[in-house]
C-alpha cells in the first residue's frame, strides 16, 4: 500500500497541573496549539483539517465539546473530527491526524488532545454502579492492580521492580518543565514507603490527575521541505480487542502483541531494542513499563522487568523509557497519548531540552485504553522512511 | 427455552462538574454579578454578547471588552409549552433571542409572558436581575417586556468570578439482555447459570448472548456450582466518591469451577493478607428471603479451606 510520506512539523504542550483554573477549556487547548503552530512555523491558513481527541465524556462532562470549541481551535470552515478510544486517544487521534496526511488528502493537519480533570473525578466516572453487578470496581486502579500481581506472579519479577520505575521516571520528570509532579529526589525506598492504595500498587506507584493539553502540526513531504528538522513518521499501528473473553491475556493482550509487530514490520525494524533510541510508553501503573516492554516485543515474555531492573531505561541505558516523566507524572488523561507520541517526536527533532537522549533518531510513541484493549503507536524517526 | 422478558433497572447519575471560565467568560459573568452585561468585541468590530473566547474570523483572542445595555430587541422566538425542571421559569414562557442595545448578536435567555399572543419579532424587552446575583447567567433571572421602570442598579467593587458549578443529571433506563435475564433469574432462585458456545465450548458466566471469540449465539444452558478459585485479585484501600463498600477491601477474580471466565467480587470472612492466587472459595449466600435478580445475592465469597488451586490449573484465565 503506497503512501505518502508525512512528519511532525511541531509539537506544543501545556503545562500539566492539578488544577489549571487559570483558563477555560478553550484557552488550554489554544496554549497548546499556539505552542505547537509555532514550533511547526505555522499559521491558520496553512492548517488544512483539525481532529481533536478527548477522554470519555463521562470524565469532563462536556458532550460533544468540539462543537463549542470549533473557534477555538481553528476548525472554521475546516473539516474538524473526533476520535475515541478511551486513554489511548491522544494516539489514536495522531495516528488519524497521520493518516489523512498520508493518504494524500491533506498537506498539513492538527491534532489536539486534552483533559481537565480538575473539572470532574474519573475515579466516580469510572466506577458507575450499572444494575444487576457487583459494585466492586475501583477506578482504573483497581481495575489494573489484579493484572500487575497476575505479572509478578507469572515473570517472577522481584518486588521492588514498580518502585524502581516509578522513580525513575519522577527524576526524569524533573528535567522535564512541562510534568506535573516534580520530584527531583525521588527514589525506590520512598515509593516503596507511600501508602498501598490499590494492592500491590503504592501511591507513588500511580499516576497523578492532571489539567492539561497537547497539539501536534503533522505534515506532507512538502510541507516539511521548510521545516529544519521534523521527526518523520515511519509506521503507524492501531489495534483493539474486546474487554473480557475467555481465555483472555490480560497482562500481555493480543491486540498490543499485534499492534508491535504491524508496527515494526512497517517501520522495516526488526530488533526493536537495538534500533529504538527513545521510547514513550503508556505506564499509568509502574509495573507497566515491564509488562509493556514484553508487550511491545523489546523483551522475551517475563524478562521485562530485567531490563528495569538492570537501569537500561534509565536516559543513557540501552533503551531509555519515558525521558519526559511519562504517564507517572503527568496524566491529562485524553492527552497521555498523544504526549507519548509528542515527545517520541521531539526525541528525533532534537528538541526534548534536559530529557533530550543524545543522537536519537528513532522513536517510538505508545498508548493504551480501556482495560488494555485499544492500543495506538507510531515510530517516528530523524530520517525520511524509505 | 421459555420466552424470557428483559430485566430492566434504572441508573441515575449526577456530578456537579466545575468549570473554570478563563479571562473571557470570567469577563462576563463578574459583569453579571454586578448586573452588568459585558460583550466582547471581535476584529471586524461585531461586539459579541456573551463574549467569544476566539475571534471566528482571525482565530485571535478576544480582548476587548464592552458594557452593553441590559434592555433590547427580540430578534426570534419559541414557545415553551410545557417547562422543564431546571428551566427559567416554571410556568410556560418564550424562549427568546435577545439583541441587547449596543451588541450584534443575540443572547438567548426566558421571556416572562403569559401566552405566544405577547411576544413577537421585534418587540423590546428588559432584563430582570436577581435579588442576589452570584456570577453565573442566571443572574439575569428572565426578560420581561420593556417598561418606562429602570432595572436594577448595578453593584461595583465585586472580586472576579472565576468558577461555576455545572450540576448535570442523567437518569437511564438500563435493560439487560435476554441471557443475563436468564441468568439473573437463576440467581433469584439461588443458581447460577452460564451458557456455553457451540465452537470453542467456553463457558461463560455471566453469559453474553454470543460468543466474543466465535461471535455465535450461546443457548445450551449450563449450570455451574457456588465454588471456585481466585485467580488474581487486588485489595482496595482508597476511598472514592460513590463507592458502595467501605474499604479495605479485596476485589478478586473468582474462577467457579466449571466456568472458562472470571468474573469479580469480594473474599471476606478472612483476613485481606491471606487471600491467595489459587485459593479456593465458595460463595456466602444472603438469606434466601433477601434474594433478587442479581449476583449481589452472594454477599461475598468464603476461603472453603480446601488446598490452593495449581497455579497451572487457572493460569491461562489471568
Amino acid at each position: 500500500m503506497s503512501k505518502e510520506r508525512a512528519a511532525v512539523l511541531g509539537t506544543g504542550q501545556t503545562h500539566y497541573k492539578a488544577k489549571r483554573q487559570d483558563v477555560s477549556m478553550a484557552g488550554l487547548l489554544r496554549e497548546a496549539i499556539d505552542r505547537a503552530m509555532l514550533d511547526a512555523d505555522v499559521g491558520w491558513d496553512d492548517i488544512d483539517a483539525v481532529v481533536v481527541g478527548k477522554a470519555p465524556d463521562f470524565f469532563e462532562g462536556v458532550m460533544m465539546p468540539e462543537l463549542s470549541l470549533a473557534d477555538a481551535i481553528g476548525a472554521v470552515g475546516k473539516p474538524l473530527l473526533r476520535v475515541h478510544t478511551a486513554g489511548s486517544v491522544g494516539g489514536s487521534t495522531g495516528v488519524v491526524a497521520s493518516s489523512l496526511v498520508q493518504a494524500g488528502v491533506h498537506e498539513r493537519v492538527l491534532a489536539v488532545a486534552w483533559e481537565k480533570q480538575s473539572e470532574s473525578n474519573a475515579m466516580w466516572a469510572l466506577s458507575i454502579p450499572v444494575p444487576f453487578n457487583m459494585p466492586v470496581n475501583a477506578g482504573a486502579g483497581g481495575y489494573f492492580a489484579p493484572h500487575v500481581r497476575s505479572y509478578i506472579r507469572r515473570s517472577g519479577a522481584p518486588h521492588h521492580v514498580g518502585a524502581i520505575v516509578a522513580a525513575k521516571d519522577r527524576r526524569n520528570a524533573a528535567k522535564n518543565p512541562y510534568a506535573h509532579l516534580q520530584q527531583p529526589d525521588m527514589t525506590m525506598e520512598k515509593v516503596q514507603e507511600s501508602q498501598m492504595l490499590w494492592d500491590p500498587i503504592r501511591y507513588d506507584e500511580t499516576c497523578p490527575s492532571s489539567d492539561g493539553a497537547c497539539a501536534v502540526v503533522i505534515g506532507s513531504e512538502r510541507a516539511a521541505a521548510s521545516v529544519e528538522r521534523p521527526a518523520w513518521i515511519h509506521a503507524t499501528a492501531m489495534r483493539t480487542e474486546p474487554t473480557f473473553y475467555a481465555g483472555r491475556d490480560q497482562v500481555n493482550p493480543k491486540a498490543g502483541r499485534e499492534c508491535a509487530a504491524a508496527l515494526w514490520k512497517q517501520a522495516g525494524i526488526t530488533n526493536p531494542l537495538e534500533e529504538i533510541d527513545a521510547a514513550e510508553i503508556y505506564v499509568p501503573f509502574s509495573w507497566f513499563e515491564p509488562m509493556w516492554l514484553e508487550n511491545l516485543g523489546f523483551m522475551p515474555e517475563g524478562e521485562g522487568w530485567k531490563l528495569t531492573e538492570a537501569g537500561e531505561t534509565e536516559i543513557g541505558g540501552t533503551l531509555p523509557v519515558n525521558c519526559s516523566g511519562g504517564v507517572l507524572s503527568s496524566n491529562p488523561i485524553g492527552a497521555s497519548g498523544m504526549i507519548r507520541f509528542a515527545e517520541a517526536a521531539m526525541q528525533v527533532m532534537g528538541r526534548a531540552g534536559e530529557h533530550q537522549v543524545d543522537g536519537a533518531r528513532k522513536a517510538v510513541g505508545h498508548a493504551y485504553g480501556g482495560g488494555s484493549q485499544f492500543f495506538s503507536m507510531w515510530v517516528v524517526g530523524a530520517e525520511k522512511p524509505e | 427455552m421459555t420466552v424470557v422478558e428483559p430485566l430492566s433497572a434504572p441508573i441515575e447519575l449526577h456530578f456537579d462538574y466545575t468549570r473554570s471560565l478563563g479571562p473571557t467568560l470570567s469577563r462576563f459573568m463578574t459583569g453579571l454579578a454586578g448586573r452588568t452585561v459585558v460583550g466582547g468585541r471581535g476584529s471586524d468590530g461585531t461586539v459579541y454578547v456573551p463574549p467569544l473566547e476566539y475571534d471566528p474570523a482571525t482565530g485571535a483572542a478576544i480582548t476587548e471588552f464592552v458594557d452593553v445595555a441590559d434592555r433590547g430587541e427580540v430578534l426570534s422566538w419559541s414557545w415553551a409549552a410545557e417547562p422543564l425542571p431546571g428551566q427559567p421559569l416554571e410556568r410556560p414562557f418564550a424562549w427568546v433571542l435577545v439583541k441587547l442595545d449596543g451588541a450584534d448578536t443575540g443572547l438567548l435567555h426566558a421571556l416572562d409572558v403569559p401566552s405566544p399572543d405577547a411576544v413577537r419579532t421585534g418587540m423590546r424587552v428588559q432584563a430582570r436581575w436577581a435579588a442576589e446575583p452570584a456570577g453565573h447567567i442566571r443572574d439575569i433571572v428572565c426578560f420581561d417586556p420593556e417598561t418606562d421602570a429602570a432595572t436594577a442598579e448595578p453593584i461595583s467593587g465585586l472580586d472576579a468570578v472565576s468558577m461555576m458549578t455545572t450540576p448535570v443529571f442523567l437518569g437511564v433506563q438500563h435493560s439487560a439482555s435476554v441471557q443475563e435475564t436468564r441468568y439473573l433469574q437463576g440467581l433469584r432462585e439461588g443458581r447460577l447459570l452460564g451458557q456455553r458456545c457451540p465452537q470453542c465450548r467456553k463457558v461463560y458466566i455471566p453469559p453474553r448472548g454470543a460468543c466474543p471469540v466465535d461471535g455465535v449465539p450461546t443457548e445450551e444452558e449450563v449450570e455451574l456450582p457456588d465454588r471456585g478459585t481466585v485467580t488474581t485479585f487486588c485489595i482496595v484501600n482508597v476511598p472514592f466518591l460513590g463507592q458502595r463498600i467501605p474499604p479495605p477491601y479485596v476485589a478478586a477474580y473468582v474462577l467457579l469451577d466449571g466456568a472458562d471466565i472470571a468474573f469479580l467480587h469480594l473474599i471476606l470472612d478472612c483476613a485481606a493478607e491471606d487471600v491467595r492466587m489459587g485459593m479456593r472459595v465458595e460463595a456466602a449466600w444472603k438469606p434466601r428471603e433477601e434474594w433478587e435478580f442479581g449476583l449481589q445475592n452472594i454477599t461475598h465469597f468464603r476461603p472453603t479451606g480446601e488446598p490452593d488451586a495449581e497455579y497451572d490449573t487457572f493460569k491461562e484465565h489471568l
